[in-house]
Order: structure tokens, then C-alpha cells, then sequence
């Protein structure tokens, strides 16, 4: 696939650094990556190398120290927090590694979660929570509670939910690294239908064997690209 | 009929897509939805903010959410339940008490000064020792009232009255009464009307009529069934002839005692004559009999009810009222009670009541609000990795602090609603178990419900502003 002129995200020189007492760590370091839509990336890293960190700035979840940051031709860099919010509910989807389902709430109403931020009316919410929850083949647990899944039934949940506000973006942080082969193979055929759907799906990993998956991998070391190599 | 309006939004939702990413291709879009996923092409066809039905299931959540640690919700509301129901038993119990004690003194009427006769006491043990041969003389005299009269001016009424204890009898069925002695004009000064008949005239009291006005009490026990009016009753060895019953009067209880009657028994009924009756038929020495010892007493004046033309003057006349009986009496045989006077110590007192158990309810709703926010706190911290989620997810921090503030809120909502009706409930027991009036001021529970929200409110934001501050990255790492 040849990168679009026009890419989705845009890191242009993003440093981080931390403040650890009287060090300073720098977690990524002058870092430049474009990604074109519907692409398909994996980073994968030693740890240590800063993936957590470019996961959790390119997820709006933290702000570089510089550099910019561009999703979807806008500047989410220097935004105001409740944009910053606004941003994550509208244009990105979380997969984390430990499901992060909220436990009161049964799988339609963790779906439903985001769409309830962006003020979604009750009954549309609905539906979209139900369609998606059969599209990861959950149709029969509608009404259950985290607890009573399987983890692969509850990161399908998750998928869901992060598919809930149709995002440009779905960031997968080690979303199989909790779950047995069987169910992480489950999670990552859909990941390829996503794909084939033309979802952007960034994906972060330490296991070759689920980062070869992806279209494009993406190595760090030490907050810099170490390489870049598509498939 | 939902999907086919799915997919008559779909082309609509990939323009607007369209302008909000500009270099998204549209074929791709199309592609997605080619693709059959109905839902993934979806966009908010009313994306106009309902605030009502956002905020309608905020409080939803936190309903749930405080219905999941039950028990630890009903404990943490507990003090405020047990605050605000204190304060509104207690305030409704004192005002009942307040209200009778108002309406006691109100009967002796706020524009009169009432003067009694008040045995000496260190007279009596004199009397006693002196073989009880001689009556004792004391207590207010006609010249008091002349002295009152002629001296000062802006007094509307001098009313005189001698109190006589005996027993009054209707055949067989007999009362322990006072024989009330006194002039016409005696209901005027004591907002009191006759119910029946009428009260005696100026002419029965010149010719000492023998007839009687009976008190409502006193006519009902010696009249259960018959009509009162046109009988006579009889007082020791004469008879009256009953002209008039009076209205019955405010509740009586043991405090009026204190303040009206020198029998200082409270349960007594009233019987008026005209006061030259009295004098004519009791005499001017009353004796009395008990458990072997006779006693003697010689009071010409047992009441003298001064009623002042303007009540504003009430207090100033007192006075000079008291200077006047001071110069005239050379021992304290008197005392003088001004019904104004007492209303205001007694208002005074409700104030006091009231700033105190005020008070009470300002520490028990502060110690109800540190309950709520402890818990609150608690909660934030468990539940600090829901709360990276939902910010992971598009939650603002207005949205997070929302979310706590109504649970917070809710909580002591609760607490101020359940106060609010054992606090109702409490006194309407008690008055009926004890049969104490209480009044349940209509702003007390409004003022407790609303206060007890605010405590939420107050206590609330420190903690949903813990919670909002949170750095999401932080919180979702937290186990």
C-alpha cells in the first residue's frame, strides 16, 4: 500500500520527556511517523523503548513536550483538555491488554459508554450497541456483566466499544497479550476484517508473531525509529 | 424500519464526515459500507445535546452505582438522616410547646396587667403558731384599685375580682370550682365571650343578685345532659341561677397555673357572681377547714385585672403600677404579672430554642457532609481506573466531576428526604402518644431537604475535583 499524500497521523519531531525528580527522561525522541488512513501498524519495541508513551500520546491520552501531533489534519498537540476529550471520544478507539470494562455495567452498556460523551440520544445508543455487539459476536450477551465472559468475550467487548463512535482511529495496546492463543487469534481476525474494512489500526506489541500481522512494523529503541519495514 | 433508517443516514453521515476530514476519500467510506457494517457507518443523526435525558442518566448511574455498596450508602447517610430528623422533631415539638404557652398567656390578654394576692410566707408559720384565732389579713385592697385608677392615666379597665374555693353542686353531681366574684364587664379583659345566656349586668351586681355565669368546664360536668340556662346550682348553702355559660377556653395545661388563678390549680372551673354577691354572701373572712387545723384568711381582693387603652404602654404602666402597690403594701402580700411581658420572655426563650437546635443541625449536617465526603473519597480512589477508562473513552473532566457530584448529592438527598419524614413522623407520634401539641412548620423540612443537598454539594466537590484531576494515563495504570 503506498502512503497516502494526506496521512491521518502526523508526528513531526514529537519529543516527551519526564521529569523524574531532578533527571529528566526523554521517553521519545524527535520522533516523525506518518500513517495513511486505513493502514494497518504495529509497534513493537524492548521495553523501556517508549511504546507505552507514543501509544499514549498519538491515543490524546498525554500532550508531547514538542513537536506536533496532527489527527485528521488537526493540531491535537496544544488543544485544551476538554478538546483533547472531545478528541478521543470522536476520533479514537482504545483496545487495552486488561479489557478495561467498567464492572457494573453489562456488555450493551459498556458499549455504549462513548456514545453517552458524545450525547448520543438512549435509543440510537441502542442500536448501535447491539449491531456492534453482533458484529463481534456477542449477540447472545447483551445483558451480561464483564465478569460472567471469557477474556476473549470481553476484549471483543472492548472492540466494540472502541468501534462505538465509528473513530479514525483504533489504538490496540498488547490486545492479546492477556488471552490464550485460541482467543487471541479470534481478536486478531478481527483486527483483519477491520482492516479489510479500512480501519486505521495501530497496533502495539511484543510479539513478533502478532506484529508480523500487521501491513507495516514499526520497531523503537531508546524513543527513536529504529525501523520502519511494510510488508 | 431501524436499519432502513440506517441506511438513508449513511450517505447523509459520509458527507458530514467528509467536512469534518477532509482527506478521508469518500470511496473509502462507501467501501466501509459495502462492506455490511451498517453500524460502523453510523453518525448521530441528532447530535443536538439532550441535556435532560444526559443528566436523567447521570443520576441513573450514580443510583446504581451508590445500589451496589448499599449498605455503606445507608451508613454514610445515616448522619444526616439522624441531623435532619432531630432538628425537625425537636423544632416541631418546641413550637407546639411554644404555640400553648403563647396561647395561655394571649387568654390573660396582652393589654392587661393582672395584680394577685399572694399569701406572705413568713406570715403563715406566725399564723400557725398563734392557735389560729385570727384571720390573717393581707393581699390587695379597694384602695388599691382607687389609687390605680386615679393616678395614672391611659386605663381603660380596673377589674377586681375575690376567688372563693368550694365546691358547686347541681343536685347530687358536684364540681370543686372557683367562685369568681367579680364586675360586669370581666369577659372584656379576657378576650373571653359567653357562649349561652349572657353575663351578668350592673344592675344584678348593685342588687347582689344571686346568679351565676358557669365556666364551660364546670357547665359540662354539672349539666351532662340538660340545658344549663334557667337552673340554679348551689354553693354552700345558697343557690344561683345560671344566666350564661362562657366559651370554652385554650387548652389549659399545668403552665397556666403559674400565671392565672391563685388556687394555683389548673384543672379548676371557673363560676362568675357579681362581685357584691361574693361579698355578701362569703363575707369578708374565708375559712377553711383541713385535716384538723382551721384557717382564717382575710384577702378583700383577690384579682384586679388593670387593662391599659394602648398596648404599647403596657410595660411603662407595669411599672408605675408596681411603685404604687411598693409604696402602699408594707409586705410583698402581692404580685404582679403582665402577660406582655411573659409573651416576650417566651418568644425570647423560642429564639433561644431555636439558635440552638439551629446550631445542632449546622454540626450534625457538618458531621453528616465529612461522612459523605470520607466515602466519597473512598470511591474516587476505587474507582480511579473507572475513571481513566471514561476519560480514555471522551469523558471531559466537567463530565467526571458531574458524575461524583450527583452521587455525592443523591447521597445526601437521601438522607435529608428520610430525615425529613421520621422528622415528620416523630412528632405526630409523639403528640399522639403524650398528647403534646406539635406544629410541623411548613419551611422546616423544605429548609432541612434543601440544606442537606447543599451539604452534598459542598462536600462533594472536593472529591469529584480529586477525581476529574486525575491524569487519565495515571489512572488507567492503576490497579
Amino acid at each position: 500500500m503506498v502512503a497516502s499524500p494526506q496521512p491521518i497521523v502526523l508526528l513531526d519531531k514529537v519529543r516527551k520527556a519526564y521529569r523524574m525528580g531532578e533527571f529528566t527522561v526523554e521517553a521519545l525522541r524527535g520522533l516523525d511517523l506518518h500513517i495513511a488512513p486505513g493502514e494497518y501498524l504495529s509497534i513493537m519495541g524492548p521495553s523501556g523503548c517508549g511504546k507505552s508513551t507514543l501509544l499514549n500520546v498519538l491515543g490524546c491520552l498525554d500532550r508531547p513536550t514538542s513537536g506536533r501531533y496532527l489527527l485528521g489534519g488537526d493540531d491535537v498537540s496544544t488543544i485544551p483538555d476538554d478538546d483533547l476529550s472531545s478528541i478521543r471520544g470522536k476520533r479514537l478507539g482504545f483496545v487495552f491488554q486488561s479489557y478495561n470494562l467498567i464492572p457494573p455495567l453489562t456488555v450493551l452498556e459498556n458499549i455504549e459508554v462513548p456514545l453517552f460523551y458524545q450525547n448520543t440520544p438512549e435509543e440510537e445508543a441502542r442500536s448501535i450497541a447491539t449491531e456492534l455487539a453482533g458484529r463481534v459476536g456477542l449477540a447472545h450477551r447483551l445483558n451480561h456483566r464483564p465478569f460472567e465472559l471469557s477474556g476473549g468475550q470481553q476484549q471483543r467487548v472492548a472492540i466494540a466499544r472502541a468501534l462505538a463512535n465509528n473513530p479514525l482511529v483504533l489504538l490496540a495496546d498488547e490486545a492479546t497479550g492477556n488471552l490464550d492463543s485460541a482467543s487471541g487469534r479470534e481478536i486478531l481476525s478481527l483486527f483483519d476484517d477491520l482492516h479489510s474494512q479500512g480501519k486505521t489500526l495501530i497496533m502495539v506489541t511484543h510479539d513478533l508473531g502478532v506484529g508480523e500481522r500487521a501491513a507495516r512494523l514499526i520497531r523503537l529503541r531508546d524513543g527513536e525509529l529504529e525501523s520502519d519495514t511494510r510488508r | 424500519m431501524r436499519s432502513r433508517r440506517r441506511e438513508e443516514a449513511v450517505p447523509f453521515r459520509s458527507c458530514r464526515r467528509e467536512e469534518a476530514v477532509p482527506f478521508r476519500s469518500c470511496r473509502r467510506q462507501e467501501a466501509v459500507h459495502a462492506l455490511g457494517n451498517p453500524a460502523l457507518g453510523h453518525f448521530p443523526l441528532m447530535p443536538l445535546p439532550s441535556f435532560s435525558s444526559r443528566f436523567r442518566r447521570t443520576v441513573q448511574l450514580g443510583i446504581r452505582s451508590l445500589w451496589l455498596h448499599r449498605l455503606r450508602s445507608l451508613l454514610t447517610v445515616l448522619g444526616i438522616v439522624f441531623g435532619v430528623c432531630s432538628v425537625i422533631a425537636m423544632l416541631a415539638i418546641g413550637e407546639g410547646a411554644s404555640w400553648e404557652a403563647q396561647q395561655q398567656i394571649k387568654n390573660l390578654g396582652s393589654q392587661n396587667i393582672l395584680l394577685k394576692s399572694v399569701k406572705p410566707a413568713e406570715e403563715e408559720k406566725v399564723s400557725n403558731r398563734q392557735q389560729n384565732n385570727f384571720a390573717l389579713e393581707y393581699g390587695l385592697k379597694q384602695d388599691d384599685i382607687r389609687r390605680i385608677r386615679d393616678t395614672i392615666p391611659g386605663i381603660e379597665l380596673v377589674v377586681p375580682a375575690r376567688v372563693i374555693r368550694d365546691y358547686v353542686w347541681n343536685i347530687t353531681r358536684r364540681v370543686d370550682a372557683e367562685i369568681v366574684g367579680t364586675l360586669p364587664n370581666h369577659p372584656a379583659t379576657r378576650n373571653q365571650n359567653v357562649a349561652q345566656g349572657r353575663f351578668f349586668n350592673d344592675l344584678e351586681m348593685d342588687a347582689a343578685s344571686p346568679v351565676c355565669v358557669l365556666g364551660h368546664d364546670v357547665a359540662l360536668k354539672l349539666f351532662p345532659a340538660e340545658e344549663p340556662l334557667g337552673r340554679d346550682v348551689r354553693v354552700g348553702l345558697n343557690y344561683y341561677r345560671v344566666i350564661g355559660v362562657m366559651e370554652p377556653r385554650a387548652r389549659s395545661a399545668a403552665s397556666e397555673a403559674s400565671v392565672d388563678g391563685p388556687a394555683a390549680n389548673a384543672a379548676l372551673g371557673r363560676i362568675f357572681i357579681p362581685l357584691e354577691t361574693a361579698r355578701r354572701r362569703f363575707g369578708e373572712i374565708l375559712s377553711r377547714r383541713r385535716g384538723g387545723t382551721y384557717e382564717a384568711e382575710k384577702v378583700a381582693l383577690h384579682e384586679i385585672t388593670v387593662r391599659v387603652s394602648r398596648p404599647e404602654t403596657v410595660i411603662a404602666i407595669s411599672e408605675v403600677v408596681k411603685d404604687i402597690l411598693a409604696r402602699h403594701h408594707t409586705r410583698k402580700d402581692y404580685e404582679v404579672v403582665v402577660p406582655l411581658e411573659l409573651l416576650r420572655r417566651a418568644e425570647r426563650t423560642k429564639q433561644i430554642f431555636n439558635l440552638v437546635l439551629g446550631s445542632i443541625a449546622a454540626i450534625s449536617l457538618l458531621v453528616g457532609g465529612i461522612g459523605i465526603m470520607n466515602i466519597m473519597l473512598a470511591n474516587v480512589t476505587e474507582r480511579t481506573r473507572e475513571i481513566g477508562i471514561r476519560r480514555a473513552l471522551g469523558a471531559r473532566r466537567k463530565d467526571i466531576i458531574t458524575q461524583f457530584l450527583v452521587e455525592s448529592v443523591l447521597l445526601s438527598g437521601a438522607g435529608g428526604l428520610i430525615g425529613v419524614a421520621l422528622g415528620i413522623a416523630i412528632p405526630f407520634a409523639v403528640s399522639a402518644l403524650a398528647h403534646m401539641k406539635v406544629i410541623v412548620t411548613p419551611w422546616s423540612p423544605i429548609a432541612a431537604f434543601t440544606l442537606s443537598a447543599l451539604v452534598g454539594i459542598l462536600f462533594g466537590i472536593y472529591p469529584a475535583r480529586r477525581a476529574a484531576a486525575l491524569d487519565p494515563v495515571e489512572a488507567l495504570r492503576h490497579e
